[in-house]
């Protein structure tokens, strides 16, 4: 049992090696987290902005992307909102929000074997459209669908 | 530290599906308090939930996700005695991990 322990202090290389790889950034300590939190998209104003900076500006309206959400939203606050995507190959949806104070509400990163639909709660400043965009092969593919609000989400 | 994820994790046909309530207030950053100072912003930027060391989803998030974040998500695979583990990091540094067990 201890031998292997040995064998693997003897090999005092592969720690530095560790230390090297974590210093550099290509071995992250922590869990892996999805890609990069994108800055600029999450501070863009509106949906076009955001499109753009997730480099999915060309998304092509789809109907093979199913959102489900109350047609009215009596409090902004919490609206449950599900998306699930029927587009072959799907890697990523996000949620974004027209007439929230930023657009970009979330980016799910799914891994082959997760199925392509998530459930989450958003605010909703105001009445407004609900936009799913989703990743496919490297393609965007987007649906959107309006939810009016009663009672604004933002403190109002 | 803050409170507990609550973790519901129910293998069922072949596959598991996920529920996880997270305490976190979520703060925008556009709200005032009493005194009219703005509140500075307070939310989970990013998630990641892992089974058997494989990232089964992860997820970047901005201000519009409501208090107390609520997740679902379904992965193939899993079985019931396993465990599924759920962390996430906020805008302010602070972190959380949670483990359930798969029933």
């Amino acid at each position: 049992m201890d031998q292997t322990r040995r064998d693997v202090l003897k090999a005092g290389g592969s720690a530095s090696l560790f230390a090297l790889l974590a210093a550099t950034g290509m071995l992250k300590p922590e869990a892996a987290f999805a890609s990069d939190w994108n800055q600029k998209a999450f501070e863009a104003k509106n949906i076009k902005d955001a499109l753009d900076a997730l480099g999915a500006g060309s998304a092509v309206s789809s109907g093979d992307i199913v959102i489900t959400a109350p047609e009215i939203a009596e409090n902004g606050a919490v609206v449950p909102i599900a998306a699930v995507s029927k587009i072959p190959g799907t890697e990523q949806i996000s949620i974004l929000i027209a007439k929230n104070p930023t657009a970009l509400a979330a980016s799910f990163d799914i891994p082959s074997g997760t199925d392509p639909a998530v459930s989450t709660r958003v605010k909703l400043a105001q009445t407004t459209d609900v936009s799913i965009l989703v990743k496919a092969q490297g393609k965007y593919y987007i649906t959107k669908k309006e939810i009016k609000v009663t009672i604004g989400g933002c403190g109002g | 530290m803050p409170d507990p994820m609550r973790i519901r994790a129910t293998a069922k046909n072949g596959e598991v599906n996920v529920k996880v309530l997270m305490a976190h207030e979520m703060e925008t950053g556009q709200r005032k308090d009493a005194a009219g100072k703005p509140i500075p912003a307070h939310f989970i930027k990013q998630v990641t939930a892992t089974w058997q060391g494989k990232v089964v989803l992860s997820a970047n998030w901005g201000t519009a996700i409501a208090k107390n974040p609520f997740l679902e998500f379904t992965f193939k695979g899993g079985k019931k005695g396993e465990k599924i583990q759920v962390t996430w990091n906020d805008n302010k540094g602070e972190k959380r991990s949670d483990e359930a067990t798969i029933n």
